[in-house]
């Protein structure tokens, strides 16, 4: 056993030396492979100036000998410019399968010119070697999946930051009047957003009234309605009357039919009818100029 | 903390403006304090003639169930004395965390600041919800 770790750290430093070597003539190959062609389309240097800095990272990780590391320090310094790679492959339309491919297509050149190494292909060490370059070639397709997936990650994380604040913008309807026009399902977390957004509004607007409205609301389950009956009891603890608006035939029809007791929540059809109903306690009377022909309400 | 009257504990003061009681609550409130005032409140609306409280909590960070139930008990003392109770200015956070634990305070009037409580308390009663 002590005798193959001696072997593979042996050839793991040969391959180490030989992608060294060899690395201007790598470059130039991999810089034709449709990885590095179709990212780095402005200059083919470019590209080649790309190919370059893998090949160094992968002989400094082939020389610590952790060929299959993916968190070998080596890698490190590609990773970014992997990751952007992968993402603008991903951008057209490929796959992670696809890139997989492509990242492996990257070891037939570099085979072949190792093999070329060998005056006798059959010798022990040359079949080591190639062995510990077609294991860190697998590594480096890892790293490659790897890095693809947390961008994804990133990706989707930024996302459901982004919709959480889009979302739910608090309205100042008139003075004293704050609004919220929920759109989309409602789940824990998007609630408590609502919620803190809501009472937030109340105090800095310093509003008697607040009214959530509902219409963009696709289903209003059990669930829901305790988040909006929690919204309306923390509004009137803070001294707000909370009101619900934009009830729709049908969600009024399955509130009904779940049995839940909306009683301790002041609902009205619309927004209009609410923000009537808030301005009608506040003692404000909007009415047709007179001017205008229809004269008062 | 060296014994006082009320066993080392600073009592909260009851200020009287006209006929309402003003009680400003800050910071944490121990539960002997809270239990002083609850005594407190009661006993100056028995002895003037008080027709409404109003309890500032604006500077109140953490309400418990113990501190919501004794505004809750402060509310019912003063409703049989005939007077009302307003808690006014809670913060959002506390609102919500109430919410959570389902202490939703029935009974009890609220308003966004002392100043709107004085009006609540000012007007006639109709307009104030009925708590049950």
């Amino acid at each position: 056993m002590e005798q193959d770790a001696a072997a593979d750290s042996a050839a793991a430093r040969l391959v180490g030396s030989f992608l060294e070597r060899r690395r201007e003539q790598i470059a130039q190959r991999w810089a034709d492979e449709p990885l590095f062609r179709t990212v780095f389309t402005v200059s083919r240097d470019e590209a080649v100036e790309a190919s370059k800095a893998v090949v160094d990272a992968l002989s400094a990780v082939a020389v610590t000998g952790r060929l299959e590391d993916i968190e070998a320090p080596g890698f490190r310094a590609v990773r970014d410019q992997l990751g952007r790679m992968v993402a603008s492959r991903a951008r057209s339309g490929f796959t992670s399968a696809q890139i997989a491919d492509e990242v492996a297509g990257l070891r037939g050149s570099v085979t072949e010119l190792m093999r070329g190494e060998f005056p006798d292909p059959a010798a022990p060490d040359a079949k080591d070697c190639v062995l510990s370059l077609a294991l860190l070639m697998g590594t480096l397709r890892l790293v490659v999946m790897e890095t693809a997936l947390s961008a994804g990650e990133e990706l989707i994380a930024r996302q459901r930051q982004q919709l959480l604040e889009v979302a739910t913008p608090v309205i100042k309807l008139w003075e004293g009047v704050v609004a919220v026009p929920l759109i989309g399902t409602l789940d824990s977390a998007r609630s408590q957003v609502v919620m803190e957004s809501l009472l937030n509004a109340v105090v800095s607007e310093q509003a008697r009234y607040a009214i959530l409205d509902i219409t963009g609301v696709p289903t209003v389950d059990t669930l829901v309605a305790q988040h909006l009956m929690k919204t309306v009891a923390a509004a009137r603890l803070m001294g707000a009357e909370c009101i619900v608006s934009g009830i729709r035939p049908a969600i009024a029809q399955t509130i009904v039919h779940l049995g839940i007791d909306l009683g301790t929540v002041l609902t009205h059809a619309g927004l209009a009818d609410a923000l009537a109903y808030a301005l009608e306690r506040q003692g404000i009377e909007v009415s047709p100029r007179a001017t205008a022909g229809a004269g008062r309400l | 903390m060296n014994g006082g009257p009320f066993g080392g504990l600073t009592p909260v003061p009851v200020l009287a403006l006209g006929d309402i009681l003003l009680v400003t609550l800050q910071g944490e409130l121990h539960d002997g304090t809270a239990e002083q005032l609850q005594e407190d409140i009661t006993h100056r609306i028995a002895q003037g003639n008080a027709s409404g409280v109003v309890i500032d909590i604006s500077g109140v960070e953490i309400i418990d169930s113990f501190l919501g139930r004794i505004l809750a008990e402060i509310a019912s003392t003063a409703r049989l004395l005939a007077a009302r109770t307003v808690v006014a200015g809670m913060r959002p956070a506390v609102a919500i965390t109430l919410a959570e634990l389902g202490l939703t305070l029935p009974g009890l009037h609220t308003a966004l600041n002392t100043e709107r409580a004085m009006d609540l308390l000012a007007s006639p009663r109709s307009p104030v919800q009925k708590g049950t």
